[in-house]
């Protein structure tokens, strides 16, 4: 049995949309019931993995293989190592209170509505656990279209633009890493993600790679230039789909980049470790004062997650410049443990974030900073996790927005100090663009009339809230497991790095 | 003298052209009020031709009438298709016909006279036949694009259709003459020899690209492609979604049948004017499908734009190209077919339902079809898990196996642009909302409704399970 879990995993939830799509919204308590109950049935299934996992082990667990029969080396084959099944965590974590979250706030075709979040979930794990190349890029590919529509049928009033731009800014990348592995297929003969690893590749084969993977999930995670995707889709985004952009899709990025790029190129990868760790920079530092202007909370919130994410890309290559550099192997090991840490804690506090913002809109259909006001006098409950919220996301100790930044931090010195001291600098304008948000929107004397007739969180809202905020705390104070988890299999990642193919 | 076996050989076709000279005659006979006897007679014929064609197929191909006549898998293959998608395209035309008056039995015998050329070309074993199966397809199809005289905008597409396809035709033939003159044989089988000892090469080049111009054409590759948009736009909607399907299955035949079977050593010549080709109808295609408002006219671009597609298949000329460009053609006419379908549910009297508009709001009047609709287009742009994904990943990989990296990212780059208008038609059905005045509930005919979705759904099937007709596909092909 514990063999198909991941199948399971991933083929349940799609077909719970698709059961979803036929019972249609007559009876919206019981549909919001089926996929909640569907929802958490696959993080229980999710979370009881984890005792199963073998912790010493740096490879693919919950192995599955099932060939497509065509002449085609490509297989259905599923599996996870330590740091995709951190991700598939995220998903069914993230999945559960998506769908708890917008209970009430969607009325229009709420079947399809939920159907398109519990087929995106099956997708998402089903793009974490491929190891497969052409299995992953079918479902990179595939979770374009529920979440294309999520933006265009229920965003707000730009969100056609949004959408759109959001499909085609990330087809574009992703149909180069199409031709990417096209190319990796003719040299190897099969599509397995390991033995496309192994192919040994010259320097012009690496960098052409390299572009192209760097493309593909640079748009998604996003990076600076290629970042301006997001704030559209983010803003005119429904709730849901906010949440599951920042918090889940996002990281496919980054687990791009250490699933393909970097074993698949590491020389190139080391070669151009400067211009990624620039970018990173430009991100963490210009994108924070970007935030900081911002009159939207989900705009806020997205260039926030440019930033974040900045740290993950930081991280991933200053331990490839270290590596490179023949520095300390533990250092850069900590530099990439800091990433991975840092997108499961981005992942649990801009899905909060959103998740405020998207409760602050079902009262007040608005979500300008300008419209709000003293909102503490009038929902205390919301305003303690908001608060705990944006600490977390300035980066406090004993949340978990320190963990992955410190880690981090502490990795690019070992490059250069002055690397250490930009990225540094996001724990000022963090602190800045979010505490500055959160009091002109919960101090302060009540704004205006519709302020002062809101109600506080009921009980449904807070369970969802405090569900984020264990997340953020456990990761906060005892980190330990979330780092012994992914432990081997990073340091198996270093380790790939550190031996050149040419 | 023909033998007994000869005329086993061409047992399908024989079967075809009696088929079609009683159900023109049961049409004369026939009272009007009858004629959805008429109808499901047509369809019950191909499908009876499919077995007929799948029944007797050889184990080895074998050649009949003197090697004029050639039957093998790939022969088979599109022969079967070409037959199930027109009775598909049957299906799917019989409300539109009946709506506009049109319902008449010449639409459904020229249809399959078309279909008989179909046959003819793609089993063509010597020049003659080429063009002998080639006129009998471009002849009915004229016909059909004339089929609704009263409107003038489906004259001036027939005529369109015949001085341009009548001038491609010319210079098929022109070419075909000069390669007789380099070689001396018409039959593709010693074309194939003498081409590599002619004492006058360049009349056998020369030759060549007059073939290749009547190949573009036909396939509405550009910068031949003139013809598509004013023939789909103009012709009755039935009549589009025939000429979208199983001609294309056609032109992939005769391409394979004059470039590998005659001319296959003169690939080193042909393969980079092809990529001209493809890299012209991919752009050309896709860029002016961007701006189009009319959704037949949107659709012929996309239309060339594949065909661009095609084509980076046949220029790998080897078996595995050969394969992914048929593998290709059949994706696309089952996606044609589809998509035109979905247009045909949605067509009343006095309404054509052909200006992307018409489909507003489509997922409030009716979800299932806008869900359809959805499957289609993202198959056409080639988003995965679909069917049409997996086509363009097997040509891309074609190509990029020929060594022409460049023309794979030229078709991923197209692929990207394509994805906008793809993206558009979905945007109308399910962001917008329905205008006033439009119809509120779309109840399609029944069983026009039931093979749609079947049509639709094989898309995504086939996406998840392409594996066995590929290696159909390339199992056709000697390596």
């Amino acid at each position: 049995m514990s063999n198909y879990l991941l199948s399971l995993l991933t083929w349940v939830p799609v077909l719970c949309g698709v059961v979803l799509l036929i019972v249609r919204d007559r009876r919206p308590d019981l549909l919001r019931w089926i996929t909640l109950l569907t929802a958490i049935a696959m993080f229980v299934v999710n979370i009881s993995m984890w005792p199963m996992m073998d912790h010493a082990n740096p490879g693919l667990q919950f192995v599955e293989h099932l060939s497509w029969g065509g002449p085609i080396h490509t297989a259905y084959a599923l599996g996870v190592d330590g740091i995709a099944y951190a991700m598939t965590l995220l998903v069914t974590f993230g999945t559960m209170l998506v769908v708890a979250g917008s209970w009430g706030s969607i009325s229009y075709k709420l079947h399809q509505y939920m159907a398109c979040i519990m087929i995106m979930e099956g997708l998402m794990i089903g793009c974490f656990s491929a190891t497969d190349a052409l299995l992953f890029y079918v479902f990179f590919e595939g979770m374009l279209i529920p979440m294309f529509l999520l933006i265009g049928v229920w965003g707000g009033p730009r969100r056609i633009y949004a959408a759109l731009k959001f499909f085609i800014y990330t087809f574009c990348g992703s149909i180069l890493l199409l031709v990417s592995l096209i190319y990796l297929y003719t040299k190897a003969g099969t599509f397995d993600i390991r033995a496309l690893a192994a192919l040994p590749l010259s320097m012009t084969e690496q960098t052409w790679l390299f572009f192209a993977f760097l493309v593909a999930f640079a748009i998604k995670i996003p990076m600076v230039p290629v970042h301006t995707w997001l704030p559209d889709a983010h803003v005119e985004a429904p709730t849901g789909a906010s949440v599951d952009l920042a918090m889940i899709m996002l990281k496919i990025g980054g687990y791009g980049m250490v699933r393909f790029m970097l074993p698949i190129a590491p020389d190139a990868s080391a070669e151009y470790a400067w211009l990624i760790i620039v970018l990173s920079l430009v991100a963490v530092v210009y994108i924070g004062y970007v935030a900081l202007v911002q009159e939207d909370m989900k705009r806020v919130m997205a260039y926030s997650s440019v930033a974040h994410m900045g740290f993950v890309t930081l991280g991933i290559f200053v331990a490839v410049a270290l590596v490179h550099e023949g520095g300390s192997a533990d250092t850069a090991l900590l530099g990439m443990q800091g990433a991975m840490v840092q997108m499961l804690s981005h992942g649990f506090i801009s899905g909060a974030m959103f998740t405020c913002v998207g409760m602050l809109y079902d009262r007040l259909h608005t979500r300008m900073i300008k419209d709000y006001g003293g909102v503490m006098n009038v929902m205390p409950w919301f305003g303690f996790f908001y608060v705990l919220f944006a600490m977390a996301n300035s980066g406090l100790p004993g949340t978990s927005g320190f963990v992955g930044e410190f880690m981090v931090i502490l990795a690019s010195f070992a490059v250069s100090p002055w690397v250490a001291l930009f990225a540094a600098i996001t724990l000022v304008t963090g602190a800045a663009y979010t505490l500055w948000m959160v009091k002109r929107v919960l101090w302060g004397e009540i704004g205006n009339a519709h302020v002062a007739a809101m109600k506080d969180i009921n009980l449904r809202e807070a369970a969802v809230l405090a569900a984020f905020a264990g997340a953020v705390m456990v990761a906060g104070v005892w980190p330990r497991p979330f780092i012994d988890l992914m432990d081997a299999s990073v340091s198996q990642l270093v380790h790939q790095i550190a031996s050149p193919k040419i | 003298m023909p033998t007994l076996n000869d005329i086993l050989i061409l047992l399908p076709e024989f079967y075809l052209v009696a088929a079609a000279c009683v159900l023109l005659l049961l049409d004369a006979f026939m009272k009007p009020a009858q004629r959805g006897v008429l109808h499901w007679l047509s369809i019950a014929v191909l499908l009876v031709g499919i077995y007929l064609v799948v029944s007797g197929q050889p184990d080895v191909p074998v050649t009949a009438f003197g090697g004029m006549f050639v039957r093998d898998g790939v022969a088979e293959i599109l022969k079967v298709f070409a037959l199930l998608t027109t009775a598909l395209v049957f299906v799917y035309a019989r409300p539109y016909l009946v709506d506009r008056k049109l319902f008449v039995g010449e639409f459904y015998t020229l249809a399959i006279f078309a279909v008989i050329g179909v046959m003819l070309l793609v089993s063509a074993g010597n020049l003659v036949m080429v063009y002998l199966g080639l006129e009998l397809l471009t002849l009915s199809s004229y016909a059909l694009v004339a089929l609704n005289r009263d409107s003038r905008l489906s004259s001036e597409a027939a005529i369109k259709y015949f001085v341009l396809g009548a001038m491609a035709s010319g210079m098929l033939l022109y070419g075909m003459s000069m390669v007789y003159g380099a070689t001396g044989t018409l039959a593709l089988a010693q074309l194939h020899g003498a081409a590599a000892h002619t004492a006058m090469p360049n009349l056998l080049v020369f030759g060549l690209i007059f073939m290749i111009v009547g190949i573009g054409f036909k396939l509405g590759a550009a910068p031949f492609h003139m013809w598509i948009p004013d023939v789909y736009e103009g012709s009755p909607t039935a009549v589009t979604i025939f000429i979208g399907s199983a001609p294309k299955l056609a032109a992939f035949g005769m391409a394979y049948r004059l470039l590998d079977t005659g001319l296959g050593d003169l690939s080193h010549y042909w393969q980079p004017v092809l990529a001209v080709l493809a890299v012209l109808s991919l752009a050309i295609g896709n860029l002016v499908a961007i701006v189009q408002s009319n959704l037949k006219r949107l659709l012929a671009y996309s239309t060339i734009s594949h065909m661009g597609y095609l084509l980076l298949g046949l220029v790998n000329a080897g078996p595995e190209g050969y394969a992914s460009a048929m593998f290709y053609a059949i994706s696309y006419a089952l996606m044609g077919t589809a998509a035109f379908g979905v247009i045909l549910a949605l067509a009343r009297a006095g309404f054509e339902c052909d200006r992307i508009d018409d489909l507003k709001g489509l997922n409030h009047r009716s979800p299932w079809l806008a869900f359809l609709m959805l499957l289609v287009m993202f198959s056409l742009a080639g988003v995965p898990p679909l069917f049409g994904f997996f086509a363009k990943l097997m040509v891309l990989e074609a190509a990029i196996h020929a060594g022409m990296v460049w023309l794979a990212v030229v078709g991923a780059i197209a692929a990207i642009v394509g994805l906008y208008y793809y993206l558009r038609v979905v945007k109308v059905m399910y962001f917008d909302r329905p205008d006033e005045g439009m119809e509120t509930r779309v109840q399609p005919d029944f069983a026009l409704r039931a093979v749609l979705s079947v049509n639709a759904l094989v898309l995504l099937a086939l996406g998840l399970g392409w594996g066995p007709l590929l290696n159909w596909c390339r199992a056709v092909f000697p390596g």
